[in-house]
């Protein structure tokens, strides 16, 4: 987990790098339509990152915040709690934003 | 004799002022890093709004016309003040996480050991005027202009 949260790491730091640039610089956040997220979801390099992004980010934040209560001293069953809740919550937010993407491509319709 | 001592939790945030640079560092990208993953959850629930729309369902927009209900979310987002400064803030929340996190990295590989303090001084610099400089890009369109 200590390496994992650490090659995920590497991997954002660029993505979201990359993410910000495009969607506020490149384009603008405010010009955003659902035509032009088609389009550039359609394409299947752009659609693997961001779901890459999405996993990887999940990840990270999830297990980022139960190694946050780790730290605050959090033991036994509320440890136990906190493992089932952020993990159940990590995979919920997985599924949707794979669904979510898979109708932006459209893949599903 | 050896004599243990109970030093507290590490975390103690009643000791804020023994603090060093380290610490700070530590504590402000664990509260970034809270920022993040909330706004991922949010990011993906506005992002969601991409399903209905690609079903058809439309909306009438403030200028009377019919448009996907993404495309009305996000327009209305954008054209909202504080939405724009809520964005700002997860620009700077987002780059100190990042810069912060290289320095981890790097320091985490036995790089730059003895500048650590050094570094993080220089990672809220960087993001102070990476900000800065974002803040026309970010404000740009609102309100028509």
């Amino acid at each position: 987990m200590w390496l994992l949260q650490r090659v995920t790491a590497a991997f954002l730091v660029v993505v979201l790098a990359f993410h910000f640039f495009l969607l506020h610089f490149y384009h603008h956040a405010f010009e955003i339509t659902l035509m032009g997220t088609q389009t550039r979801m359609q394409d299947v390099g752009y659609f693997a990152t961001m779901w890459l992004f999405l996993v990887t980010a999940t990840f990270h934040g999830v297990n980022g915040v139960y190694n946050a209560l780790v730290n605050q001293g959090i033991s036994g069953t509320p440890k136990t709690a906190v493992k089932a809740i952020l993990g159940l919550a990590g995979l919920l937010l997985v599924a949707q934003g794979t669904r979510v993407a898979l109708y932006m491509n459209g893949f599903l319709a | 004799m050896s004599q243990s001592y109970n030093r507290g939790l590490v975390e103690d945030f009643g000791r804020w002022k023994e603090f060093s640079a380290g610490m700070w560092a530590w504590i402000f990208h664990k509260f970034t890093g809270w920022v993040l993953v909330g706004y991922l959850f949010t990011h993906i629930a506005v992002l969601s709004t991409a399903i209905p729309a690609q079903q058809g369902e439309m909306v009438t927009n403030s200028a009377g016309e019919q448009v996907d209900v993404y495309t009305n979310t996000l327009t209305l987002l954008e054209s909202t003040f504080v939405v724009r400064l809520l964005e700002v803030g997860l620009l700077a929340v987002a780059v100190f996480h990042i810069l912060n996190g290289i320095r981890l990295l790097l320091v985490d590989l036995g790089i730059g050991l003895e500048s650590q303090d050094k570094t993080f001084y220089a990672s809220l610099v960087l993001t102070g005027a990476i900000v800065i400089a974002s803040v026309p890009t970010f404000m740009a369109g609102i309100g028509g202009a």
